[in-house]
């Protein structure tokens, strides 16, 4: 594997948990977030505040994912009373928020950004092992809170909330947890970032990459863990490996966002599952017919 | 018999309309209570308000003595509010017994962190299952909720609230939609489920079936409560004849 390669399998692995984590937000718990990136920039910033002034790598790390998850239970309490659309619009405001802020802090370095981030010492490969074993581990989690009773009463609240409510679940208290958890992946993801480019601009967590990340997590289908880690893999190697999508971009991800959503409103997952369910189905009347 | 749920002055305005107003009963624990009246009387919006769904402008509600006027809609299902819905609301990307199940598993969801860490669902699918059996509709458990028939999933709200271990099943028009014979099934389950101690208030257009089931009648016109007693008493009320067949006109009869 030569240079370009692990970091391009680096920026695979950072866009898995950033993008695992806005699907507990939107896909496991139902609530639209069009501000992801802000979430991964407060995560990306203050890691790289603390790593400038000599702070260990876990510890910033680990400073960034609370940093993150403490700014979005802030946001996540004050969108409780909005929903759908509205909630849309809020979180994208935060987006903008977050990035008008950035621009005119001195210290967050403004729009030259930060520069001269010390490594994480763990040299290219290392690192690449470290983020791909902390996907795997952001895997593991999202998958057992879908299986758990917290994960059983998220889909009651991306249901009906109403409802929800009336079968006693506390949709605030969900909301606030599905909140929390999926921006402090999205911090951890930031930290990461951080020490693999070493170097941070406020346009890298713009209105951009969350649209960005939220097509991985639609196209992988909208709640499934592996579809929207293939789609991820996809979205992200793509640009890379034809050079010219790279410059219709926004164009290219516009394009399936609107496809997908329009004709397969469940993403890859759901795709699959048709396809499953068709040969299942055929294998049977075969079986029938014998 | 002892007072279980105390409703007390309630009035609910939608912008400058009146649906409630000032509006009281109790509901004696273990009793089957029919709440009828004509089209827009306010029933169901009476419901919602006891359960806090809506917000009433004035309300006084005691469920066991306790004051949950101001308690959030979950906590008040905690506490033993029941309800289900006229229209039906299945959660739609579960299964008809997932559907029970969540209900079943409402201790596990109390609590986030106990929530995140509990998978094991197989006790109350069980559960939920004996609830499915008992309205009915347990050939169906397996089977995504969507495209059942209104018979399926009138019965699965049914089920799904008795899946709270409720003190009080509030139901609304239950049987609207359903044929005769399932109607009738139905309402027998619900008696019988009565018969068994628990208290149960039911809104319903079926008059066959609420003078057959219900013990006592609260009659609802126009946001105000014009009758409650026994149904006999109730049914020959002239104030509800009026209600329910018109005002009388003094030459109608000619």
């Amino acid at each position: 594997m030569g240079i370009y390669e692990i970091s391009l399998a680096t920026v695979v692995g950072i866009n898995i948990i950033l993008a695992l984590g806005l699907n507990m937000i939107s896909g496991f718990c139902g609530q639209i977030s069009l501000g992801h990136a802000a979430f991964y920039g407060v995560g990306a910033y203050t890691c790289a505040l603390l790593a400038k002034n000599g702070t260990p790598f876990a510890a910033a790390i680990g400073a960034g994912m609370l940093a993150a998850g403490i700014v979005g239970l802030v946001v996540g309490l004050a969108s409780l009373r909005v929903r759908h659309d509205f909630l849309a619009i809020t979180t994208m405001g935060v987006g903008f928020l977050f990035l008008g802020i950035v621009r005119q802090q001195e210290i967050l370095g403004g729009e030259l950004g930060i520069s001269g981030i010390p490594s994480s010492g763990f040299g290219k490969i290392g690192y690449l092992v470290m983020v791909l074993a902390l996907a795997a581990l952001t895997t593991v989690f999202s998958l057992w809170i879908k299986r758990s009773w917290m994960g059983f009463a998220f889909d009651a609240v991306a249901d009906d909330e109403d409802t929800a409510r009336v079968v006693t679940v506390d949709v605030s208290a969900y909301k606030l947890a599905a909140f929390a958890m999926g921006t402090a992946m999205a911090g951890v993801a930031g930290g990461l970032y951080t020490y693999f480019a070493r170097f941070l601009m406020p346009d890298d967590f713009g209105f951009i990459t969350s649209i960005t990340v939220l097509s991985m997590v639609a196209v992988g289908g909208i709640g499934s863990v592996f579809g929207v880690i293939v789609a991820t893999v996809i979205l992200t190697l793509m640009p890379e490996f034809f050079r010219f999508i790279s410059d219709y971009k926004l164009l290219v991800y516009g394009a399936l966002l609107f496809a997908v959503m329009r004709f397969a409103p469940e993403g890859l997952a759901g795709l699959a599952g048709r396809v499953f369910a068709r040969t299942k189905r055929k294998a049977r009347l075969e079986d029938e017919a014998t | 018999m002892h007072m279980i749920l105390d409703i007390q002055h309630v009035s609910v305005r939608f912008g400058g309309v009146v649906a409630l107003d000032d509006v009281s009963f109790e509901v004696n624990k273990g009793e089957f209570l029919c709440l009828i009246g004509p089209n827009g009387a306010g029933k169901t919006t009476l419901m919602r308000a006891v359960t806090g769904v809506i917000k009433p402008q004035a309300a006084k509600v005691r469920l066991a003595g306790k004051d949950i006027s101001h308690l959030p809609t979950h906590k008040r299902a905690r506490l033993g509010l029941a309800l289900t819905h006229q229209i039906v609301r299945p959660f739609q990307s579960m299964t008809v017994l997932d559907n029970v199940a969540l209900a079943a598993g409402h201790r596990r969801i109390a609590r986030i962190l106990p929530a995140m860490l509990a998978v094991d669902r197989s006790v109350e699918r069980q559960r939920a299952l004996k609830y499915l059996k008992l309205v009915g509709i347990d050939a169906v458990a397996p089977k995504s909720v969507v495209g059942q028939p209104l018979g399926v999933t009138k019965r699965l709200e049914v089920a799904r609230a008795l899946a709270l271990e409720p003190e009080i099943l509030l139901l609304d028009e239950p049987l609207a939609g359903l044929n005769s014979i399932e109607a009738a099934r139905l309402a027998d389950t619900v008696a019988d489920i009565n018969r068994e101690g628990l208290t149960v208030v039911m809104i319903e257009h079926n008059l066959g079936e609420v003078l057959r089931v219900a013990q006592r009648l609260v009659v609802l016109d126009n946001g105000r409560k014009i009758a409650d007693g026994q149904p006999d008493a109730v049914m020959r009320n002239p104030t509800v004849r009026a209600a329910y067949v018109g005002k009388e006109q003094p030459h109608a009869a000619a």
